[in-house]
């Protein structure tokens, strides 16, 4: 019993050992003179949302703005009380990558009260607009409408088109299907023989595309994909099949990501959209607009590019996700 | 010091110091963290979480375990945002997915003990079933928008630092004081702790095993309906996509409060403490502002591990029976 009991007493000081080595790496890193920001990020589920993240992370250093970063892990009650956390710290200004459109309402206010603008990146919310400053984000459908331009162009106005769809439902799905059928549809010779969701994701963008090559093979000359990693996949299914994606087989797809480009050179990608995620720079530009008291409009439109395989191999170097 | 003392009242001891220390530190290194108003919101955030972990602590102290929770958590926002958009008031609303959670977690009870079946897979089974009715009754977050669920989800009292404390703050509070008395004060948290001590000395004793063991989980599927309605009080929305792994932090907020996870030793208030570690340390990372959230999860580890070595610490010796 005394040997038990003194192991617990040393399992005290353990335990508080543990606890305060967490706090140990806190040193302090206050920017002489900047201003202190708080970034509310969704998560790093995507290579595209980690380039975001260091693109604003390299920003507020090149900037010498005090950053403090939170990222949420996909989960809204985390960004909820990030937010929460930066304005009970006092931050001058908050960034917020909102992960779901609703539940915004009462965070938004609260940050209004403290007089904190607040500055939204790559995704709107189902929110009051005069609750936050700006949204800085895409055009879904231009992005859409780009890639079908690019297509009609290429193929002097004839195609017969497969469709990868993203998620049901989301915003970037919706959006870049309705962009793409705008062009597609005012097009005699256009035509989409098909279209399914792929989910955004490599495997399921494989699995559909072989399963449409069965039925719409004989008749397919392009496949137009929702994101990057939908369209690797069906790269891989059209291969597979005994088919030259890139050559008899055009395909273009929408992000930019740096295995997009890397496809390209490989010549079994044509071309992608660019949906740009080096956010940083407009993000701080609106940030010190909106702390010196200018009006911003309420969104702000993020330029996006289209890149084919005629740029691919010299621009592949300077990619930066 | 008695083995009855060091059981029971050493973990609780240990934590409280643990998130001392930790607001210490926390309140040396970053100006403005021992405020009422930080203090506030820890307890606002992690509302849901205190209401889903003193559930599993009485489904731990009998000897269980409970998996469902988060999913059957994320159920029940959907549920409620689902009913409310289909014309029912939120006071119903709330009574009738509170009662559906208990049924749920009644099901699970009875299907464990009739069938003695492991809690870890008919809960696992429950977890699963869960998200699956989560999914079936949207597929979507759906926004909840009702003029009396408003003023419900802005009432806040602010006591003095203008620290506010929320609707969702009240029910934690109250049903950490009911929890608190059903352990320590009635004949059933009595029945628990000895389940949970040793069931054959409860059968023996003529406990109410069955009746017992059904309660708890009926009481742990309850929490979970309630957190949810914390959550959606929160986001004013819910989200079928939400919930899982947070039955992993309420396990680990109960182990690091001091609840021995094969039953029979812990108490509800150590609980409280190992919540608002929690709370603390995730608000800490948010003030410092550098860290990723992965030193969350290191924190929470390298604790965990500490408590379960104390808790090997303080029962190696002496009667194995932990109500002696």
């Amino acid at each position: 019993m005394r040997i038990s009991s003194r192991t617990a007493l040393l399992a005290l000081p353990l335990a508080s050992l543990a606890s305060a080595a967490l706090l140990l790496p806190a040193c302090d890193r206050h920017a002489a003179g900047g201003h202190v920001v708080g970034f509310a990020q969704a998560g790093a589920e995507s290579s595209w949302r980690v380039a975001e993240t260091q693109s604003i992370r390299n920003e507020a250093a090149a900037r010498g703005i005090d950053l403090k970063f939170s990222d949420a892990q996909g989960k809204q009650e985390n960004q909820l009380a990030a937010i929460r956390n930066f304005i009970s710290q006092g931050v001058e200004a908050i960034i917020l990558a909102p992960i779901v459109e609703t539940g915004w309402e009462d965070v938004l206010r609260e940050a209004k009260d403290a007089g904190i603008p607040v500055i939204l990146v790559d995704r709107g919310v189902a929110a009051d607009p005069s609750l936050y400053t700006t949204l800085i984000a895409s055009d879904f459908v231009a992005e859409g409408r780009m890639a079908a331009e690019w297509l009609r162009e290429k193929t002097g106005g004839r195609a017969k088109i497969i469709e990868l769809q993203g998620t049901p439902g989301a915003a970037p799905a919706i959006d870049r299907k309705k962009g793409f059928e705008e062009v597609i549809n005012a097009e005699p010779g256009m035509e989409i023989i098909a279209s399914q969701s792929g989910d955004f994701n490599i495997e399921r963008g494989k699995e559909v595309m072989e399963a449409l090559l069965t039925q719409y093979g004989g008749q397919l000359t392009a496949v137009y994909s929702h994101n990057d990693d939908m369209a690797l996949g069906a790269i891989q299914a059209l291969q597979a099949a005994g088919r030259k994606p890139g050559e008899e087989v055009l395909v273009v797809s929408i992000d930019g990501v740096r295995a997009a480009f890397e496809a390209m050179v490989a010549g079994t990608l044509n071309c992608t959209v660019e949906c740009n995620p080096l956010l940083g720079p407009m993000a701080f530009d609106a940030v010190e607009k909106a702390l010196a008291g200018e009006t911003l409009p309420k969104k702000i439109v993020v330029e996006d590019k289209v890149f084919d395989q005629s740029v691919a191999a010299e621009v592949i170097g300077s990619r930066k996700y | 010091m008695n083995l009855a003392f060091r059981q029971r009242w050493l973990p609780t001891l240990v934590t409280a110091a643990v998130l001392l220390l930790l607001l210490a530190a926390a309140g040396a290194l970053y100006p403005g963290f021992l405020r009422p108003l930080v203090f506030a919101n820890i307890l606002r955030n992690n509302a849901y979480l205190g209401i889903l972990a003193l559930g599993m602590t009485f489904v731990i102290l009998s000897g269980g375990i409970d998996l469902s929770v988060g999913t059957l958590l994320a159920f029940s926002t959907i549920l409620l945002a689902r009913a409310i958009e289909a014309g029912l008031h939120p006071l119903p609303a709330a009574f009738a997915v509170a009662a559906v959670g208990t049924f749920f977690g009644a099901g699970q009870g009875l299907l464990i003990h009739s069938f003695r079946l492991p809690p870890f897979l008919v809960t696992l089974a429950g977890m699963f079933l869960a998200k699956g009715l989560a999914f079936a009754v949207s597929l979507q977050s759906l926004t909840i928008s009702h003029p009396h669920f408003d003023a419900a989800a802005s009432f806040r009292i602010l006591v003095p630092g203008r620290a506010p404390l929320t609707t969702a703050t009240w029910m934690f509070l109250v049903l950490l004081a009911a929890g608190i008395l059903l352990a320590r004060r009635t004949r059933f948290g009595r029945n628990v702790y000895a389940l949970g001590g040793s069931e054959d000395t409860a059968l023996l004793m003529g406990l109410p095993i069955a009746r017992t063991r059904v309660t708890v989980y009926a009481l742990s599927g309850l929490c979970a309906a309630l957190a949810g309605l914390a959550m959606t009080l929160n986001t004013r929305s819910g989200n079928p996509a939400i919930g899982l792994g947070m039955e992993l932090d309420a396990i680990a907020c109960a182990v690091i409060g001091g609840t021995l996870l094969t039953g029979g030793v812990g108490s509800v208030f150590g609980t409280f403490l190992g919540v608002l570690i929690f709370g603390s340390i995730k608000t800490a990372l948010d003030f410092h502002g550098g860290l990723d959230s992965s030193w969350l999860r290191i924190a929470m580890g390298i604790l965990l591990l500490a408590f379960i070595v104390l808790q090997r610490a303080l029962s190696r010796s002496g009667s194995p029976n932990p109500n002696s």
